[in-house]
Parts: C-alpha cells; structure tokens; sequence
C-alpha cells in the first residue's frame, strides 16, 4: 500500500482529499503546514506528497526544495497544488523538482488520475 | 606719495590762478617798476614750477 | 639786403641740419644705442607743443590782450602736476595694448571699433587743418616779411594772390616732401621714430634759443632791463589796460576757459600724443617732464611782454602785425644775423609741428581710416599683393600730401579772417573733444562704444557749428548773416551764442556747448546701456592697467607655419625688416635661430603686434588669421566668442529653465510611474490572494459535491458532513465575495452611503444584540459603559454596525478561551465620540499593529491554526471609520489583550463622500 502524504492548511480540503484517497485504497498522512510535513517525512518517507503551495511560515516551493535535496527522498513524487495557475509559478514549481501541478479547484477525477499516474512511475 | 604731493600742487595752481587772487593783483600797480599783476603770475608760476621740483626730485 | 636766395640757403642748411639729426638718430636706434633714451630729451621733445603761434602768436595776443595769451600756458603747467597720474596711465595702457595712436587709444577702449577710430580720425583731421593752415601762414609770412629787409613791411593782405605766387603753396610743399622724407623712410611696428625725437628736442632748443635772443635784445638791448621797459611802456595809453584782466585782457571766464582748453590740448593734440605717449621710452622720463616742460614754456613766455610792448612803442599802431614783432624788431633795429634767428626760430617752431602732427596724423589715416575700409572690400585683392609694406608707406606719404595740401586751402579760404592764435584755438577746441572719451575710458568702466561714439558725434558737430563754421562766415565762404542772425534767421541758433548764451567769447562758448553735448551724450547714452563682453574687458584693460599683470594668458589652438607668418609680415614690414625682427624675438627667447622657435601662441603673438604696428590691431588680426591654421584663440577671440556666449548663454539660461522644469516633470512622472507599479503590484497581489481565497473554498465545494456525485456508498452521516462543509464553505465564498466587492468599492469610492443623525448609543445597543448568539456560544461576557447622553453624530447606520459587528467578532475570536471578556465603552470628546473594544486575549505583537488593517492579513498567520476569518474586515472597518473623518486603531501588548479603539468627529471636515437622497432619514 502506498502512502501518500497531504499537506494543506485548508481543513476542509483536508478533509476532501483524504476522504478521496482512502477511499482509493491508500494510506494516508496529514501535515498542516510545511514544518509538519518535513517531519512527517522525517517519520515515514512517503510514496506521493500532495503539497500545497500557499502554507504558513515554509512554502510548498521551500517543503519541495527541501524534498529534492535529500537524497533518501528521491523516490517521493510530489505533486503541487494551487489556486494560483500561472505560468511562472507552475514552471517555478516544476523546476523545484515537483513531479506535476495540479489547480485548484481540481476535478476529483483529475486527482486521482494523476495520483495513479504518479505512483506507477 | 609723488602722486598725491603733484595733485595738490595742482589744486594750489588752480587756486592761484584763480579769479579771487587775480583780481587781488589785478590793480595797475608796480612792483619794483614792473606791473603786479605781471609779476605775480609769473611769480607764482615759477614758484609753483619750483614746488613741482622739489617734489619729483625729492623722492628720488 | 638779405637775399631771397639768402634766405633759402639758410633755410634748407637748418632742414638739413635737422635731417641730419634724425638720420643719426635712427641709426643709434637701430644699434641699440637710442640718444633718446633720456628725460631732457623728453621733455624738450614735449615742447614741440610751442608752435609758431608761441612763436609770433603770443606776442601778437599779448599785444591785443596783454596778459590773455598766458592761460594757454599755465594750463599745461596745471596738467604736468597731473601728468603723473594721468599721462603715465595714458602710457602704461598704450604699452600694453600696442597703441599707437589717439583713434588706436578709442577704438580699443571701446571693443576695438573700427567704425570709432574713423570718426576720431575724422575729428583730428578737422581739427587739426587750420592749426597746420597756421603754420604755413606763419612761415610765408615771416618769410615775405624778411625778404623785405631792411624795410619792415607787411605783406599784401585782402588781395587774392596768385597761386603760383603764392608763397604759402611753395612752403606748404616743401614742409610735405621734408616731412615725407623724414618720418616714412620705413615701417616700425611700434610706431617710433627716434630720429624725429631727436631732431625735434633739437628744434625746442632753437626755438626756445631765438626767442630768448630776441627778448635779451630788447630788454636789456632796446631798453635797460624789465623795469625800464615797463616804466616807458607805461606811458602808453593801451598799457595799463593790457596789464590787467577785465579788460580788452579778456574776462576772468575766457581765463578759466583758455587754461581748461590748454590742459585739454597737452594730452590730446596729436602730436602731443605721438610724443609724449607714443615716442616715450621710459615711463620714468615723465618724472622730469612734469617740472622741466613747465619750465621751458615758463622761459619762452618770460619775454612775451616786453618784446610785446617794445613793439607797441616803436611801431606806431597799424603799421606792423603784433604777429611779427619777434622778426621785425631785429629788423627794425638792423639786427641782420638776430632777424635771421628769429626766422629760424619760427621756422622751426612751425616745422616741429608740421612734422609731428602730420605724421600721427597720417597713421591715424593708414591705420584707422583707410586699411579697415581696405580690407573690408579688398581682402582678396590686398593678400595677393607680396609686398603690402610699400602700400602701407604709400598711404601714409599720401596722407601727408594730402594734409598738407588742405591746410593751404584752409589758409587760402579763411587764414587771413583771423590772428593766428585765434586759428589754433579752435584747433584746441576740436581736440578737446577726445577728452570726455578718453579720459572716462581711463577711469570709467562703465563707458561704452556707443556712448563714446554719441559724444564724440555731438561734441565735434557743435564744435563745427559753433566755431568752424563761423570761421568760413567771417571769411565770406558763408553769408555772414549765418553768424549774425542765425541759420535762417532763427536767433537762438545763432552759432556764437547759442540758445542765447551771451557773454562768452567764441572759443569759451563753443567749448562750452560741445563739452556740454559731449559729456551729456557719452554719460548718458553709456548708462542707458550696457557695455558688452568686449568692452567690459577692455574697460578693465585699461582702467585697472597698474593693476593688471603684465602677462596676459592666451588660450590657443592651432598650428601656423613659421615660414608664413614670416612672409606675412614682410608683406608688411618689408622683407628684411621682417627677417631682424623675427630674429630679435628669437634671441630674447634664447634661441640661436628662428628656426628653433615652435610656432606657437607666444610667436603668433609677437607677429600680431609687429603687425599691429604698421596696419593696425584689428587688421592684423584679419590677416594672420588667415595664415594661421585653425585660427588660434588669442584674447580677441574669446572675446568674440565670449560676446556671442553672452548672447547663447541668455538663450542657454532659458532653456536651462525648461530643462529644468522638464527634469522636474520627468522625475514626478517617474515617482507615479513607481507609484503606479506599485499599485499594480498590490492590485496583482491583491488580484492573485483574493483569487486564491475564492478558490480555496470552491476548491471544497467542488471536491465535495462531486464527491457526493459519484460516490453511492457514502454514507449518511458522511453526506451530512459532506454537505454541511459544501454549505459552510459556500457561504464563506459568498461572505468572501461580498467583502472584496465591498472593499473594492470603499475604496474607490463608489460606496453608497446613507448618513443620517443618530445617537452612536443606539448603534452599539443594536450591534451588540445581534451578537448575542456568538457571546453565547463561545462563553464570552460582555460589558458595556454607555454615557448618560452623548451627542447625535451624522452617520451611516448600517455601516457602522458593520464596524462594530467586525470589532466584536474579532474581540470574541481571540478573547481568552476559557474565561473570554469583552468590554465596550463610549467616550464623549471635545470634538469626537471614541469607541473603545477590550478583550481579555493573548494581545498582539506591537509590531503587528499596523499589519493586522491590511488586506488579507490575519492575526494568526503565524499560528498553527488558521483563523476562519476573511482578512477584511478589519481594512473595511478602516475604510468606513475613515469615510467619516475618524480613525481606528488598535492599542495592545502580548498577554495584554487588545484594545480597538476608533473615532468619530461630531463636526467632520470633509463631505462624507456621495450622499444619495434617500439619506435624509430621521432616526
């Protein structure tokens, strides 16, 4: 079973997206800002992080950068996600060394295809 | 100094021969059988002349 | 028995002699070893002022004024205590500036006018025809009288004489060629003749020698010494008049004339000029000058009277010319060899003057008058000419002739009207009027061009009207109701007494008007304007000259061949003269040859004044310049571009204003072009947070309801969830849309707002009613202090509850968990109500105090949990507060709990932005 790890400040989305991906059949990890999500990580190296852009004190760009530098955590896809869909921010992302971008609001479907997409890799 | 001693010579000249001294002389006497007014000017002519001497020779 | 022939012999034997002089003269000169170079030949050469007029002249006024004819001495007596001052200055400027000549002194002063060098030219030229017209009447007659000898008779007057016979015509070209021949022979650039001084002091000498002869003769010959002579003198009836003033002695007013004239004309004949300006060798000469010229016109007039008054006893009245007795008593007496002194001494006398006045005259003309018209219109053909030296002598031999030539037809025309010294009074009247010019060159700055040139005008205009004119009239060249009655008959434009000045006689009326004339119109019209760059710096040139250094700098560019500039001023010079010159400049720079010297600013320099010399300052200018290769910058030239600067600068001074203004404009624009990037960079933050706020909770309700779409085997307890959060999220979208909008709008204005009077009380009452709900569901108390009354406040109702709706809830939301408190109060102000909110909570940073109004910002961006509010609400509150003229603001500490205060004005200021209508509410 793969883990997949949410990281958002929106406790709703929160919410939508676990809900989503249990019912995929993964396990799934919780981090409300950047910090926890470097700790979760610090637990259990995820498959797949879903990481929001716009968090308090460290930014989803900070949290990827910070993914990509470690070594042990290459193998963690990291898919970003925002309100924000422009141009720059998603090349920014990309060349951070996220795997792929997805805007909110997302379709559903569109998710968890890009999920499964992410974890056959 | 010259400069300054030369102006008021100047202004002496212009004084003696002025109306007020002229026509102090200006009467038809004699001096020495010659007439005043003859001698005074070229009295005080030469005087002046020999002032103006004395102060451009002086300071050498 | 003397022999025309004798005569004649004699004569030519003494030009010779003096010839002579001259000739050795210049040659020491050349050697190096000038015979000049002393202050008794200075002084004696300034004695050339002694014409034939002192000669005969003085006894013939003597004798009809007595002691009249004296003032024209004592005013240069006068003068030479002012010379040190005055005349050393004339020298000091002229040896700087390269002046050679009176129009050269006014031009310069005066930014180097061609146009005033030709007046003055003119005005000398005038001026100065009868005063030669006086010497050639002089010499012939003095000449024809002692062809009679022993009779003493006087020559034939009132019958028009024969040209051919005419013995003036004869003397008149005799002195022409005699002056030709000594003062042209060549071209000095420093306009010196060493020969002429010499040969001049010499004639003082023989002058001064024969008259005191005669005196001697008479005084102490005739009779047994002065008081003798005066005593027999006294029984003649005309004596005692003679001797006093007042009389036919003239009146104390022509005095103080004569002897203002006479001061004039030692500075500004110019002969004088030439002599003791330009001929000066050393400046310090003049101090021996100032007391031995005095001395020597003091020695040439002690004998005036008595020879005078000898005369009138021993020719009967009528019967001989005054003019004459210093010849004719000799004669009379059979004094052969003294008479023939005597005519000498005259000649001589007459002949220094001639030689002089002629030859600065002629340089005057070459100089000022013909070469600027020349090289005006000739430029071209006048550079192509190889040898422009022999043109430059041929003028001013020309030039001699000429005068010449006009003085005998002045003598012809109106000689016989007038005693000679009447003749050389207006002569000195018409010099007289450089002074004003050139005196207030000297000592004025302010002087300008035009007003030199106006003075100049109207002082020799009112000189010709009132004294050349009149001469023609007396002389019948003019009807002589000219004088009588006025120009067509209008009386106070009667030349001899102008505007009906009376009293005065000629000379002294005419000086009068055109010294008048002359100085009203240089002061006045120089202070109406302005002296340009130019003349300013030639103002202080020669103003300040003991001031200025010697060294002037000279800004130069430029290359100009060696070799050019030497043919160029051989041109001039003459080849060889060119050559020695060069040479001497070469050796005084230690060079052994000119080939060594580089061209540069010091040799243009030194070939411009050479050049100056023979054709004048500002031809030389226009000739080098166009030898030289880009023209080298001397001080003309930047005075030429500094006078077109001035005129640039004026036009720079205005553009520079635009510029400036222009600078100003540009960096406002810049400033609200940063302004503007600013407020789209906030309008793009603005525009991209409130766009991730409202898709935030669209990102719920989309995620929500599809998952309740497509999910059959939710179940229900989740869908309540589910649909719940859809519902909560949809309202915080719809309350997130509201306030941008309302925000959006308070800030631009568009707001509507409907005031009305109302007690504030009423509001919070209602405000805090309407929160009831939340107080009770998080626990907290609220209290409120109401005053008893409080002033009515004209105010948006609604607004301000939202206000104070926003202020609670944020009070309720960070109040303290467990025993939250809230605190309400309304102060009443002197000029406004405050509102103060209190609550119990962990407070907030004072560095967050400012942060907490600005859009999208929340307390609590730093905590963990994110806060359920919109961030607007406190920038709204703002923005209403404001609308009505008050502020809010927070007071707080950590741990202290927070204080939102705002404030009202009960008489606001400002209008309350758009009132609709609808506003006029009644509470």
């Amino acid at each position: 079973m793969k883990t997949i790890l949410i990281a958002d400040d929106e406790p709703n989305i929160v919410i939508s997206l676990e809900y989503l991906l249990q019912r995929e059949g993964y396990r799934v990890e919780v981090a409300r800002d950047g910090d926890e999500a470097l700790q979760a990580f610090q637990r259990q190296v995820p498959d797949l992080v879903l990481l929001d852009v716009m968090m308090p004190r460290l930014s989803g760009y900070d949290v990827c950068q910070k993914i990509r530098e470690n070594a042990a955590w290459s193998g963690t896809r990291i898919v970003m996600l925002t309100a924000r869909g422009r141009e720059i921010e998603v090349a920014k992302g990309l060349a951070l060394g996220a795997d792929a971008y997805i805007t909110k609001p997302f379709s559903t479907q569109d998710l968890l295809t890009q999920v499964r997409a992410q974890l056959e890799r | 100094m010259v400069a300054q001693r030369l102006v008021a010579l100047f202004v002496l000249g212009c004084l003696l021969f002025s109306y007020p001294l002229l026509s102090l002389f200006n009467t038809g006497g004699t001096l020495w059988g010659i007439p005043l007014l003859y001698v005074y000017l070229f009295g005080a002519w030469g005087a002046l002349i020999a002032l103006m001497v004395l102060v451009v020779e002086r300071s050498r | 028995m003397l022999l025309a022939g004798g005569i004649l012999l004699t004569s030519f034997a003494y030009l010779g002699i003096l010839f002579a002089i001259a000739y050795y003269g210049d040659k020491r000169a050349d050697a190096g070893r000038s015979i000049i170079a002393n202050p008794t030949i200075y002084a004696l050469s300034m004695a050339v002022y002694a014409t034939s007029w002192t000669f005969y002249g003085s006894v013939g006024r003597a004798a009809a004024s007595g002691v009249g004819f004296l003032p024209i001495y004592l005013g240069p007596t006068l003068m030479a205590a002012l010379w040190w001052l005055v005349l050393r200055k004339m020298i000091r400027i002229s040896k700087v500036n390269r002046i050679t000549s009176i129009a050269d002194f006014i031009a310069a002063r005066y930014g180097k006018s061609a146009m005033l060098g030709g007046l003055v030219t003119v005005i000398a030229v005038i001026g100065i025809i009868p005063y030669i017209a006086l010497q050639l009447k002089a010499v012939s007659a003095s000449f024809l009288i002692l062809l009679q000898y022993p009779a003493v008779v006087m020559p034939p007057k009132g019958h028009p004489v024969v040209l051919w016979q005419d013995t003036a015509l004869y003397v008149a070209l005799l002195l022409a060629a005699f002056t030709v021949l000594f003062g042209t022979r060549h071209l000095d650039a420093t306009e010196r003749h060493e020969g002429m001084v010499a040969a001049i002091a010499f004639e003082s000498l023989v002058k001064l020698l024969a008259f005191l002869a005669v005196g001697v003769f008479v005084t102490f010959g005739l009779y047994g010494g002065f008081a003798d002579l005066f005593e027999h003198a006294a029984q003649l009836p005309r004596a005692t008049q003679l001797l006093t003033l007042g009389g036919p002695a003239g009146t104390y007013g022509s005095w103080i004339g004569l002897i203002l004239l006479s001061m004039l004309s030692i500075l500004f004949l110019p002969r004088q000029f030439q002599i003791s300006v330009v001929e000066n060798v050393n400046e310090n000469h003049l101090s021996k000058a100032v007391w031995l010229f005095p001395l020597y016109l003091f020695a040439i007039n002690i004998f005036v009277l008595p020879i005078t008054f000898a005369g009138l006893m021993h020719f009967h009245s009528g019967q001989v010319d005054a003019d004459t007795f210093v010849l004719t008593l000799p004669m009379a007496h059979g004094r052969e060899a003294l008479a023939l002194f005597a005519f000498i001494g005259g000649l001589s006398a007459a002949t220094g003057m001639v030689i002089v006045e002629t030859i600065a005259l002629s340089t005057m003309i070459c100089n000022d008058l013909v070469m600027p018209v020349l090289l005006r219109w000739q430029a071209r053909r006048l550079s192509e000419r190889s040898d422009l030296s022999g043109l430059l002598l041929g003028i001013r031999r020309g030039a001699i002739v000429v005068l010449m030539m006009l003085g005998y037809v002045y003598y012809r025309a109106a000689g016989e009207a007038y005693a000679l010294v009447s003749i050389g009074l207006v002569s000195f009247a018409a010099v007289a009027q450089f002074a004003p010019a050139m005196l207030g060159g000297m000592y004025w700055k302010q002087g300008t061009h035009t007003g030199a040139f106006s003075g100049l005008t109207l002082g020799f205009a009112l000189w010709a009207y009132t004294l050349l004119l009149p001469s023609f009239a007396k002389s019948g060249w003019l009807p002589i109701s000219f004088i009588q009655q006025g120009p067509l008959g209008i009386e106070w434009l009667k030349p001899l007494s102008l505007f009906g000045l009376n009293g005065l006689d000629d000379i002294s009326h005419s000086l009068f008007w055109s010294l008048l004339a002359n100085v009203g119109g240089y002061v006045t019209v120089s202070l109406l304007g302005r002296p340009s760059i130019r003349e300013h710096a030639q103002a202080l040139l020669f103003v300040d000259v003991f001031r200025t250094t010697r060294r002037r700098s000279n800004p130069w560019r430029g290359s100009a061949s060696l070799q050019d500039m030497l043919t160029l001023v051989g041109r001039f010079l003459g080849p060889q003269r060119a050559e020695e010159a060069f040479a001497g400049y070469a050796a005084s720079r230690g060079a052994k040859s000119l080939r060594e010297i580089e061209p540069d600013a010091e040799l243009v320099r030194f070939a411009e004044t050479q050049l100056a010399g023979a054709i004048g300052a500002s031809s030389a200018r226009v000739m080098l310049a166009s030898v030289v290769k880009e023209e080298p910058l001397s001080m003309d030239e930047v005075l030429n571009i500094l006078d077109e600067a001035s005129q640039l600068i004026t036009y720079s001074h205005q553009l520079e204003q635009k510029s400036q203004q222009l600078e100003a404009a540009t960096s406002e624009l810049r400033a609200a072009n940063e302004r503007l990037k600013e407020l789209d960079r906030m309008k793009d933050d603005f525009i991209s947070t409130v766009t991730h706020e409202l898709r935030t909770p669209l990102t719920s309700i989309r995620a929500f309801s599809e998952i309740l779409q497509s999910d059959p085997r939710l179940t229900l307890a989740k869908r309540e969830e589910f649909i719940g959060i859809i519902v909560k999220e949809s309202e915080r979208l719809s309350r997130l849309i509201n306030q941008v909008l309302d925000l959006s709008k308070l800030e631009s204005g568009r707001a509507e707002w409907h005031s009305a009077e109302l007690d504030l009380r009423d509001v919070i009452e209602d405000s805090v009613s309407t929160t009831q709900p939340l107080l009770r569901e998080h626990g907290v108390e609220l209290t409120l202090d109401l005053p008893e009354r409080a002033p009515r406040l004209r105010v948006d109702r609604d607004r301000l509850k939202q206000v104070m709706l926003n202020l609670i809830s944020n009070a309720v939301k960070f109040c303290d968990r467990r025993d939250g408190r809230i605190a309400i109060a309304l102060h009443v102000l002197p000029e406004a109500l405050r509102v103060d909110v209190r609550d119990n909570g962990t407070g907030i940073d004072p560095a967050d105090h400012e942060t907490i109004f600005e859009k999208f910002r929340q307390v609590g961006d730093t905590l963990t949990e994110k806060p359920q509010g919109t961030g607007l609400g406190l920038p709204i509150s703002r923005q209403i507060i404001e609308h009505f003229g008050g502020t809010l603001w927070v007071e707080s500490a950590r741990g202290q709990g927070a204080t939102f205060s705002f404030t009202l004005p009960l008489h606001p200021q400002v209008a309350q932005g758009t009132a609709s209508p609808a506003s006029e509410m009644t509470a």
